[in-house]
């Protein structure tokens, strides 16, 4: 028998420790907002980015936010749409996550556009034919679909639509990244992406960030306000994390190997797994080594049984090794030359064709992109302040 | 063009601008509207009837720019770059002051109701002269 | 007329007040109306479907170390640059190519290819990237949002992102900070009813002539008479974007 759930607000153990950690994170927010302004009054010219890579640091946080968002449901589709029991009493905050990193990255994702200004018009005039277009309508549907859940969630009286609500945020959690992976799936000119796969591929990443940032948050929620977690909990998230990073390798093993069949592109393959520099070097060492088999080796290894410092690590290395996919994705791809000219080998242009454009990241894009974070963060602990998302024990069941 | 009116100061410039814009655009029917030393200045009228254009040029404007910009047609009555050309003054020197600059044609009644006009951020403020 | 050019800030206003049904209608069918005449066929105004207007480049006329047609087409436009190439706009650039097996070089101008299956257009969320009736791909500055999805998605690079701040730019290309931007075919000059842009002007008064401007549909203008008696090229012909851009000696 499961012992009965009571949720409470998230009280540290002094008010000063809950303020101060909002007022860490509102530091990073208004540094992040800072930098956003002197983005947009600058130009873009004082970032790194350019006419060659037109997507910088601020897209991959702002992807990386989105997509973890998305994975951030998985406790609460579990507990809802499977039936896991030992989930359950997680979906509350899982749906917090979720919203609190999707606005972070919107947020994010908003304030890099060159006219933030007219974001109204991105809200009256939709080309049904752009991903982008049905990403909006995808992002926002989401957050209200997700509050509605949490609500079914939180209120008896509406317990009854809580399982078609389960089912309804699972569905198009999975439209969502599908959406976000078919912003690269589909452009067919660059040899980096054009690719279906890419669709599926940033699912099941997104399984594998959002279950990490779920972990790392919740230890450091219980920490924070001296709530105990059981074993048993952790070691099932442990399990379903593991799954996941295996299931983002495998992803990246089909990718690529489907890349080096096809003549046309070895040269972009070539460029991530041999001579590209630092986007060959964030592929192995970041990606593969400290987002897959670290954290495997964490995971699995009875070295680290029970160690709930090794699950937190574990999940850490998840989420390094996750940006650094994206990055590799997002700018290496970029950086790589176009093949505008099949079969020719470009002697001069005056707009770097057939050169590996260079993107340093500046200071302010960087902050920008940590400001999303922070104000993904403080949502979630200014949620979690004021609704009872938290069970006050997690502790196992007796009986387990 | 229009989507300053977002930001918040455009917001209190739209509420303002109910409260302020028809008495405001009576009291300068009474005064000069067109700037010192501006083509405008010597002419009768503007394009049409100049209350309708005080009242209306926004739209008129707006309108025009989608028949240009999508349908091609540049035939249309009403054309930002002419009402610069026409109300662009000049300074003693004899050079154009744009028309966004302080107390000059646009600024002049669009800072009396806080509508911030997006758009100088494209458009030339002066008239274009090319060899 | 076309949905397309409804007008944006009309659905914005019904936003704003809240207001649905009744007073949205109120407030957009004069709109409507008023488009509706000026865009009746008989008039005859404006860009025209029955033309579609495209361009030839012959590589083997483009010189060596001569760079009219981008001097031409920055003055045009008044693109003035900070000498930043990595982020100053081109609209028009000169490439010298080298066959990778057979060695032999080439030398060609690229700019938009005016496609008329264009990607810009197929992801602009907003419907600012567009494909106006006479085939020029435009990018209306009214609606872009500087997303830069459209430079993501062109297969040619033939987009600029505006990266800072400018002024005094020509009324033939009204353009400013945020927004993307390529070439516009000389939009200001065919909508004036002129035969040239200010590239093939150039490189005419070069001696060179190796670019010809014209319409794709009409069977007895030169450029149609060019493309029908010689062999030309599409770049990434494999996209079957059908580009009103076409090379010949490539």
């Amino acid at each position: 028998m499961l012992s009965k759930m009571y949720y409470r607000e998230l009280y540290c153990g002094t008010p000063v420790r809950f303020w101060m950690g909002l007022a860490l994170l509102t530091t990073f927010i208004l540094i992040g907002l800072g930098s956003a302004y002197y983005m947009e009054h600058s130009g873009h010219w004082v970032t790194g980015m350019s006419n060659q890579v037109v997507w910088g640091l601020p897209h991959v946080f702002a992807i990386f936010l989105i997509v973890a968002a998305s994975g951030a449901l998985n406790v609460a589709s579990i507990g809802s749409v499977f039936g896991g029991p030992m989930y359950k009493p997680l979906g509350r905050y899982s749906s917090l996550l979720a919203i609190g990193l999707l606005v972070g990255g919107l947020i994010v994702l908003v304030l890099d556009l060159g006219r933030p200004d007219r974001l109204i018009v991105a809200m009256t005039e939709y080309n049904f034919k752009s991903i982008f277009a049905w990403n909006v309508i995808l992002y926002s549907g989401f957050i209200g679909i997700v509050a509605v859940y949490l609500w079914t969630m939180m209120d008896r009286s509406v317990n009854k639509l809580y399982r078609p609500l389960g089912f309804i945020a699972f569905f198009w959690r999975i439209a969502l990244t599908t959406g976000t992976g078919s912003i690269f799936g589909f452009l067919v000119a660059r040899e980096a992406y054009d690719a279906a796969i890419m669709a599926p591929m940033f699912v099941i990443m997104s399984f594998s960030y959002g279950l990490a940032f779920f972990i790392v948050t919740l230890i450091a929620a219980y920490l924070w306000s001296d709530r105990q977690i059981g074993e048993l909990r952790l070691a099932k998230l442990k399990n379903l994390l593991g799954v996941f990073v295996g299931a983002v390798l495998y992803f990246t093993l089909v990718f690529n190997l489907t890349n080096l069949y096809a003549t046309q592109h070895h040269g972009i393959e070539r460029f991530i797994l041999l001579d590209g520099g630092v986007y060959t070097q964030m592929f192995w060492f970041g990606q593969v080594l400290v987002g897959g088999v670290i954290p495997l080796f964490l995971i699995y290894s009875p070295a680290f049984d029970k160690s709930r410092w090794a699950i937190a690590a574990a999940s850490i290395a998840v989420l390094i090794g996750g940006f650094f996919q994206l990055y590799v994705i997002v700018i290496g791809g970029q950086a790589y030359p176009m093949t505008v000219f099949p079969g020719k080998e470009v002697l001069e242009s005056s707009f770097y064709d057939g050169v590996v454009s260079s993107y340093v990241p500046t200071f302010a894009e960087g902050a920008l992109g940590v400001g999303g974070i922070a104000i993904a963060l403080a949502l979630v602990a200014i949620g979690a302040r004021m609704f009872k998302v938290f069970p006050e024990s997690l502790e196992d069941p007796e009986e387990a | 063009m229009r989507s300053s009116f977002f930001s918040r100061k455009c917001i209190l410039g739209l509420l303002a601008g109910a409260a302020l814009a028809i008495p405001a655009m009576q009291a300068a029917a009474q005064s000069t509207y067109v700037t010192k030393g501006s083509k405008a200045a010597s002419e009768k009228s503007c394009v049409a009837e100049t209350s309708d254009i005080r009242r209306n040029h926004m739209d008129y404007m707006k309108h025009g720019r989608d028949e240009v910009v999508i349908d091609g047609d540049r035939t249309g009555q009403y054309s930002l770059a002419g009402c610069i050309d026409c109300h662009a003054a000049k300074d003693a020197s004899g050079k154009y002051l744009p028309v966004d600059s302080e107390d000059q044609f646009c600024h002049s009644c669009h800072a009396y109701v806080a509508v911030n006009p997006a758009c100088f951020q494209c458009h030339r403020t002066t008239p274009e002269k090319r060899d | 007329m076309s949905k397309q050019s409804d007008q944006p800030g009309m659905n914005r206003r019904q936003l704003i007040g809240g207001v649905i049904a009744a007073t949205g209608a109120v407030t957009i069918a004069p709109g409507l109306i008023l488009h509706a005449v000026a865009g009746n066929p008989q008039q005859k105004k404006g860009a025209s479907s029955e033309k579609r207007w495209g361009m030839v480049i012959d590589a083997n006329k483009c010189a060596d170390g001569c760079s009219a047609c981008v001097d031409a087409c920055n003055d045009e436009h008044n693109l003035t640059g900070f000498d930043r190439p990595a982020t100053d706009a081109q609209w028009i650039r000169t490439v010298k190519l080298k066959d990778k097996q057979t060695g032999h070089i080439n030398r060609m101008v690229m700019l938009c290819q005016h496609c008329e299956f264009p990607p810009c257009v197929d992801v602009c969320p907003t419907n600012a990237s567009f494909k106006r009736v006479d085939g020029i791909v435009l990018v209306d500055r009214h609606r872009c949002i500087g997303c830069r999805y459209c430079m993501m998605a062109c297969p040619y690079k033939a987009r600029s992102f505006i990266h800072e701040a400018l002024a005094d730019q020509s009324v033939n290309a009204p353009r400013g900070k945020g927004c993307v931007e390529s070439c516009t075919l000389c939009v200001h000059r065919v909508d004036a009813g002129k035969t040239t842009t200010a590239c093939q002007d150039a490189c005419q008064k070069e001696g060179h002539a190796a670019i010809l401007f014209g319409d794709l549909n009409d069977p007895k203008s030169r450029i149609s008479q060019v493309l029908k008696s010689n062999n030309s090229t599409q770049i990434r012909a494999d996209l079957e974007l059908n580009t009103g851009v076409r090379y010949l000696n490539l």
